[in-house]
């Protein structure tokens, strides 16, 4: 079997862009007493400047892994065991923590996933964004300055300027995250990982902040990694969908084709699994459950509950191919259409 | 902060002095045992003979101390003494007043267990600090079993320990006493060097004893803290470590810790009784001891009241202090 990475790097572009990152064959184990713990188990992905890229899963499939190793934070016991992260060329892995300290939030941002508690609970929200550009600056700026730039980031995702001057439990949930948000986006990065930004607010709520991250992404061009396991909301905001099952990437496709086609099993019944309006009343879920990430089954990690299930998905991992342009999977009931196509 | 707040706070401060007065009564009543005679039947030993008519002294001596009144109106009578503030003449020191006996003793005791609370809170705070703090150096592990073991060994052992070594077998620090025998009390430089040098040991183990709890209890609070979300974030934000550990973690840490410190003052002034009789130091604590040794109850009751006063002022004034501490708690009004 050929190196996925090499499959995964042909080309996924568009003439003329280049991707802002560029994640190959990426790797994070966690060591754990009764065995390795193989979270995120090569997967390679290309985003574009401005991309806004959806990553699904079902919960331990790996999504927060991915997010917390693109910002270079996963703690011991775990570590990145191999792969390359390629921001605008310049690989994150071996860099030594400060420098990497120095990207986070200047280059690459994360929007956190429980914002109800992501605000430190004692200081007030200006100066928890004033810490972040302090920390970041390269000349002494006045205090009056930077309270203007911590007003001025509160103000464009949509708070008044006044709620500086706030404690974190003085706001509401969906306060809270757009605060976050400001914090995340203030310094301009060029790519932000919003990991499930909104799965603890209301559904009126949760509207308002995505669309707080969509006119922000918009306005500052930067590249969006959305994750979460709502399909209906990616469906909504995305250009391109990644399904990961069991550390793996299954599928990657633009949202538009994979609605209309989806190219593997697994992505075709999760979209199944949605409730629809015409057919109420039955709630179709995916059968079984996902493996242990310790002792992973021989063959295609989806084997035990696919549907189309065949002997070689028993046996054989499947490649990560490029089946069409933009459309990346990896199921064997493809791979001999490749390769029947390419003959 | 509102006034009515306030007046909660101290009409409970009122109760807890109320309780404490009647259990601090009630308890030495329960000793079979008689003062009065037991001094008398002393003196008449020390004389070398028989005294005739014991037994009449020793009533009109308890009529003379109100000992004799019915249990309820000595109730009222020791009532009315913690209201005046008045616990009226030492039985084991007559003519002395407690008053004046304490007066002694309390500036010992406030600075030895003071400074040695106050260090033992700020050192263990900052070790416990360190210890949970995930990117502190290895090494510093070695502290953790260190200090389990000064924690779970009571102060007054602590104390046996540094005598034995410091004062018996190296002779480095002097034995007993808060300072020497030929120095007369004034405030010179060299009494008080002959002070710190006599109040290094009793602190030392006063402090040691303390240090490992404060800073176990710290080290749990801070591997709680970095493992919340707003570590996490700060972390994401691209902060500085040094930033996250004291403005992140240490500060959210420190605020459950200093209710800790609050719940530990009554362990305190018990281990501070242990020490000071241990060093023969003439604070609060070795007055307490041996003001029970001779069942001196008017003392006794000036000494437990003093303390119970001080834990429940200090209580008031950390709660009082709460609201700078933690944004998060603010009394109704303001």
């Amino acid at each position: 079997m050929s190196a996925p990475a090499s499959q995964a790097s042909s080309p996924t572009r568009p003439p003329g862009a280049s991707p802002v990152l560029s994640v190959r064959d990426l790797r994070v184990e966690y060591s754990t007493d009764s065995g390795v713990v193989k979270a995120v188990n090569g997967i390679s992905f290309d985003l574009m400047p401005g991309e806004k890229l959806g990553l699904v899963g079902e919960s331990g499939s790996g999504k927060s892994t991915v997010a917390l190793a693109l910002m270079r934070m996963i703690r011991p016991p775990g570590r990145i065991s191999g792969g390359q992260m390629l921001l605008q060329g310049k690989d994150l892995v071996p860099l030594p923590e400060r420098t990497m300290r120095q990207m986070r939030a200047r280059e690459i941002a994360m929007i956190p996933q429980g914002a109800m508690n992501s605000l430190n609970p004692v200081a007030r929200i200006e100066d928890q964004i004033i810490d972040t550009l302090e920390d970041h600056a390269t000349e002494r700026r006045s205090k009056k300055v930077l309270l203007d730039l911590a007003r001025s980031a509160l103000e464009s995702v949509g708070l008044r300027r006044e709620v500086g001057r706030m404690y974190p439990h003085e706001l509401s949930g969906g306060m809270k995250q757009r605060a976050c948000i400001a914090i995340a986006v203030a310094m301009r990065p060029k790519v932000v990982i919003a990991d499930e930004p909104t799965s603890a607010l209301d559904v009126v709520v949760q509207r308002q902040v995505m669309d707080t991250i969509l006119r922000l992404q918009d306005e500052l061009g930067v590249a969006v990694i959305l994750i979460g396991h709502d399909m209906g909301l990616m469906a909504q905001s995305v250009d391109r969908l990644a399904v990961m099952y069991a550390g793996k990437l299954a599928e990657v496709s633009p949202i538009r084709e994979i609605f209309a086609e989806p190219l593997h099993p697994y992505t075709d019944l999760l979209i199944d699994s949605l409730p629809k309006l015409e057919d109420r009343g039955t709630f179709r879920g995916i059968p079984g459950l996902p493996p242990s990430l310790k002792s992973l089954p021989p063959g295609c990690l989806f084997h035990p509950r696919c549907p189309k299930v065949m002997d070689i998905c028993r046996q054989e991992i499947p490649e990560y191919l490029e089946l069409r342009p933009q459309q990346f999977v990896a199921c064997h009931l493809h791979e001999e259409r490749h390769d029947r196509a390419a003959d | 902060m509102s006034l009515r707040y306030l007046g909660k706070r101290i009409l409970l401060l009122l109760a807890v002095m109320w309780t404490a007065a009647s259990i601090n009564f009630l308890i030495p009543k329960l000793s079979p045992r008689d003062p009065i005679k037991e001094r008398l039947e002393q003196a008449a030993m020390m004389g070398g003979r028989n005294q005739t008519g014991l037994q009449a002294m020793t009533d009109a001596y308890s009529q003379q101390y109100g000992l004799g009144e019915p249990l309820w109106k000595q109730y009222l009578h020791a009532l009315l003494k913690v209201v005046q503030f008045d616990y009226g003449y030492s039985i084991s020191q007559y003519p002395r007043t407690v008053n004046s006996v304490i007066k002694d003793a309390l500036p010992w005791t406030l600075g030895l267990g003071i400074t040695s609370i106050l260090i033992a809170f700020f050192i263990g705070t900052m070790l416990g600090a360190l210890l949970g703090w995930p990117r502190s150096p290895r090494w510093l592990r070695a502290f953790v079993p260190a200090s389990m073991l000064t924690s779970a060994v009571p102060a007054f052992v602590l104390g046996f320990l540094l005598i034995y070594l410091f004062a018996f077998q190296l002779r480095i620090f002097p034995l007993a006493g808060a300072y020497s025998r030929t120095a007369t009390p004034e405030w010179s430089l060299t009494f008080i060097a002959d002070v710190a040098q006599h109040a290094i040991l009793p602190a030392l183990a006063l402090i040691l004893f303390q240090l490992g709890g404060q800073a176990l209890q710290m080290r749990g609070l801070m591997v709680m803290t970095t493992g919340e979300d707003f570590i996490t974030f700060a972390d994401a934000k691209g902060l500085r470590p040094r930033r996250i550990f004291s403005r992140y973690a240490v500060r959210n840490a420190l605020l459950p810790q200093v209710t800790g410190l609050v719940m530990s003052l009554g362990t305190f002034i018990f281990s501070t009784v242990l020490v000071e009789t241990l060093f023969s130091y003439p604070g609060l604590g070795n007055l307490i001891n041996s003001s029970i040794q001779v069942l001196d109850y008017n003392l006794l009751y000036g000494i437990t009241m003093i303390l119970v006063f001080a834990v429940c002022i200090a209580t008031l004034v950390v709660d009082l202090i709460y609201p700078l501490l933690d944004p998060r708690i603010r009394y109704e009004g303001r």
